[in-house]
């Protein structure tokens, strides 16, 4: 049996803090879990979607891979508008997609509980577009938000984000960043409930409807609740203060962080042998301000350890004009803003604000090492449609479109083909524009599981607004990157949507579907479409070896 | 039980089994009542290029100590096992006099660099730290007719030398949870090649 389904409570199992979250959902009796995987977010589904289909599934819980961010989103509301509970899953970017529905969705509130997760990705490890600080959001959309730091806060914090947000009517955000969410470590659990519910909407469009002169109204109640919620934080255990002896505030340096920082931040502590003061705040919004005043007022230096952006700091200058106005306060000026913290980073800063000395290493000499760039699979399909792109055109004088998924490394030695990459379906809508405005070729490359999530309203647009680049749809059958989750044209889908009955639909007459084995063709149909007036679309099928190999 | 926390990186290229190797040592140290973190990285950064894995254990928060960081600090590696030799010169950074190499002698080119096994080994021995340099690929291979247990092989092998404080039985015992049935056997034997 999944060990992460074991119903002992007190029990110490290992568990990645993705799937800790997981865990704590089915602690809290969730009833509908919703996501489109994005890393470094989705053992959130992959872990549910192995459970649903197995022998161990759980009654009472539906499980979906939706066609995307907004959508899950959207679903997940709707359960939690029906008195369930629900979470939702996405990665940074996700959000962004989701943003739109999110909003008005603090606006109205919710029934049943409901979590949203969030996982960001400093340093990029597995995110090309950007290193955004999804936090940003909390401010955005007003939503309470939660920052754990390791996997049993990851369970815990879960929880009691059910219980904020049924209690206050309010959905709440929970936001991890690489190293919380890929970080195993050892968990109590307690004990899996299991709630038999059925949902059922009561009709009240008071509540739901978004409609003016009501939304003002929202709004209000928004801010009431998170006044309440503030009042909560200020009492709240996981806003927790570390260290506040007569003896280690001789030093009157304090530190003040949140999320993943924090374990940095007690590394730090240790290597130096120190015990300063230290708040560790586990809701970042709204922020415990009275406690964070009492914290500050008799320090005369604090150290405010995030990573990227410096949100906690701001606040904290804010509240210190009120509550000590003297005080000196570091942060970004010893704490980098671009790129992940390491234990070292904020060891030296702590050393450097109490006189103390460290070395981090004795190793300063580097060799030239060559560097193994990720690579597309040996055995990959989309080999055989590069390999036939290439003896189609002379590769200086196309624009090629990247996207998000495998074929991002199309960047790489030896393909290099990707003169821009941006968001999901943008490499279609950005093509439709430099095609409206030059005279150039271009092959725009989507993957299949893009094309549902972002691509079909730019197909649309390029056929509406009549423009003609290439598209080239690389139709592997899975969502691959993220690790060969299903998506609505994927063969595990019974009745499965065919993405060439999709494309016929919007009206593009040059399309072709064609598996790249069969080079010549390939070959052959790119250099035709490249020359014709209006949009075209070729699907090269051809399923992902681990597709092919089940 | 030791005191001071342990600090494991291993490395490797994608597809040689880390995120497993990484369980079976996390196991193993619960088994031994140790408090640990873990790090590692999915996705993107799996596509071929390195994967490079963390694990620290220590004293649990009740005596005092407890493991915080998930990734080990700059110059504080006690061993870095690394799975191929180019693999192990990106290591440095955690290194320091006292640092193992475990090293798989195993050289898998980079595609469109002019690099050796040689070349690189004579960088690994410019290094101070101490350098243990062991065919496990192809002794894997000649024995069990896999390469890939090379990564069992070696933390098996780690721990029957005591490189890392864990025992050798509750080594065995993580295997044994943590890999699946269809391939235990072959694991089980990789792990007694190391005792031999």
């Amino acid at each position: 049996m999944e060990e992460i389904l074991l119903n002992k409570p007190g029990k110490k199992i290992i568990l990645l803090g993705n799937e800790a979250i997981v865990r704590g959902a089915l602690e809290s009796g969730v009833n509908f879990v919703s996501t489109y995987p994005g890393t470094p977010a989705s053992e959130i589904g992959n872990v549910l979607f192995k459970i649903q289909n197995s022998k161990f599934k759980i009654q009472n819980l539906y499980f979906e891979f939706s066609t995307n961010e907004k959508v899950a989103l959207e679903a997940a509301a709707g359960a939690s508008f029906s008195g369930l509970r629900s979470l939702v899953a996405m990665k940074n970017f996700g959000l962004n997609v989701a943003a739109d529905s999110l909003i008005p969705l603090c606006y109205t509130g919710v029934e049943g509980g409901m979590v949203i997760f969030v996982a960001d990705d400093p340093s990029c490890w597995s995110s090309a577009q950007s290193e955004q600080d999804s936090r940003a959001y909390s401010y955005l959309a007003h939503i309470p938000t939660l920052e754990p730091s390791d996997a049993q806060e990851c369970k815990d914090f879960t929880k009691l984000a059910f219980e904020i947000s049924e209690k206050f009517k309010l959905p709440v955000m929970i936001r991890t960043t690489t190293r919380a969410s890929h970080q195993r470590s050892i968990v109590s659990l307690g004990k899996i409930l299991k709630k038999k519910r059925i949902g059922f909407l009561k009709k009240d469009p008071q509540r739901f409807s978004t409609m003016p002169p009501r939304v003002f109204g929202m709004k209000k109640e928004l801010l009431e609740k998170i006044k309440k919620i503030r009042e909560f934080s200020e009492r709240a255990k996981i806003n927790k203060t570390l260290n506040l002896k007569p003896k280690t505030l001789n030093l009157k340096l304090g530190i003040i962080t949140s999320g993943i920082s924090y374990s940095y931040v007690m590394e730090a502590q240790k290597e130096l042998n120190l015990n300063l003061p230290t708040l560790k705040l586990g809701l970042f919004y709204p922020l415990a301000k009275e406690k964070i005043k009492n914290f500050i007022k008799n320090l005369k230096k604090v150290l405010v350890v995030e990573e990227l952006d410096p949100y906690l700091e701001k606040e904290i200058e804010r509240l210190a004009k009120e509550a000590n106005p003297k005080l000196q306060i570091f942060g970004k000026n010893l704490i980098p803003e671009v790129g992940e913290l390491k234990p070292e980073i904020v060891t030296f800063a702590v050393a450097k604000l109490t006189n103390k000395k460290y070395k981090s290493s004795i190793f300063n000499f580097k060799f030239p090492i060559p560097k193994r760039f990720p690579r597309l699979c040996p055995g990959c399909p989309y080999w055989l449609v590069v390999s036939a792109v290439k003896k189609a055109v002379e590769q200086k004088k196309v624009i090629f479109g990247g996207e998000i998924g495998c074929y991002m490394l199309f960047r790489y030695p030896p393909i290099e083909m990707q003169d821009y990459l941006s968001a999901m379906g943008s490499s279609v809508g950005i093509a439709h524009g430099i095609k409206k405005m030059t005279g150039q070729k271009i092959i725009s490359f989507v993957g299949d599981s893009s094309f549902f999530h972002a691509g079909i309203p730019a197909l649309i647009n390029t056929v509406f607004n009549k423009s003609n680049p290439l598209i080239i749809i690389l139709d592997n059958r899975t969502t691959a990157m993220t690790g060969h989750q299903p998506h609505p044209g994927a063969p595990a889908v019974p009745n499965g949507i065919k993405i060439e009955d999709i494309v016929k639909a919007i009206g593009v007459k040059n399309l072709k579907v064609i598996d790249p084995i069969n080079q010549e063709e390939f070959i052959k149909t790119v250099k035709e479409f490249l020359e014709n007036n209006e949009v075209s679309v070729i699907i090269a099928r051809r399923p992902c070896i681990f597709v092919a190999k089940k | 039980m030791k005191k001071k926390t342990f600090n494991i990186i291993i490395v490797g290229t994608g597809g040689q089994g880390q995120i497993t190797l990484l369980q079976i040592l996390a196991e193993a140290a619960l088994f031994e009542g140790y408090d640990l973190k873990t790090s590692e990285l999915h996705g993107l950064s799996q596509r071929g290029g390195s994967v490079e894995v963390h694990i620290r254990f220590g004293l649990p928060p009740k005596y005092g100590a407890g493991v915080y960081s998930p990734l080990v600090p700059k110059g504080k590696g006690d061993l870095i096992l690394a799975l191929e030799i180019q693999e192990a010169m990106k290591e440095f950074y955690y290194a320091n006099e006292k640092t193992i190499f475990l090293v798989n002698d195993y050289f898998l080119p980079v595609f469109g660099a002019e690099f050796s096994r040689e070349k690189a080994l004579k960088s690994l021995k410019k290094l101070k730290s101490k350098l243990i340099l062991i065919e496990a690929s192809k002794f894997c291979q000649e024995k069990l007719g896999k390469e890939v247990l090379a990564g069992v092989y070696l933390i098996s092998l780690a721990s029957f030398k005591k490189l890392i404080p864990l025992k050798p039985e509750t080594i065995l015992k993580a295997i044994k949870k943590i890999i699946p049935e269809k391939y235990l056997e072959l694991n089980i034997k990789a792990f007694n090649l190391a005792k031999s």
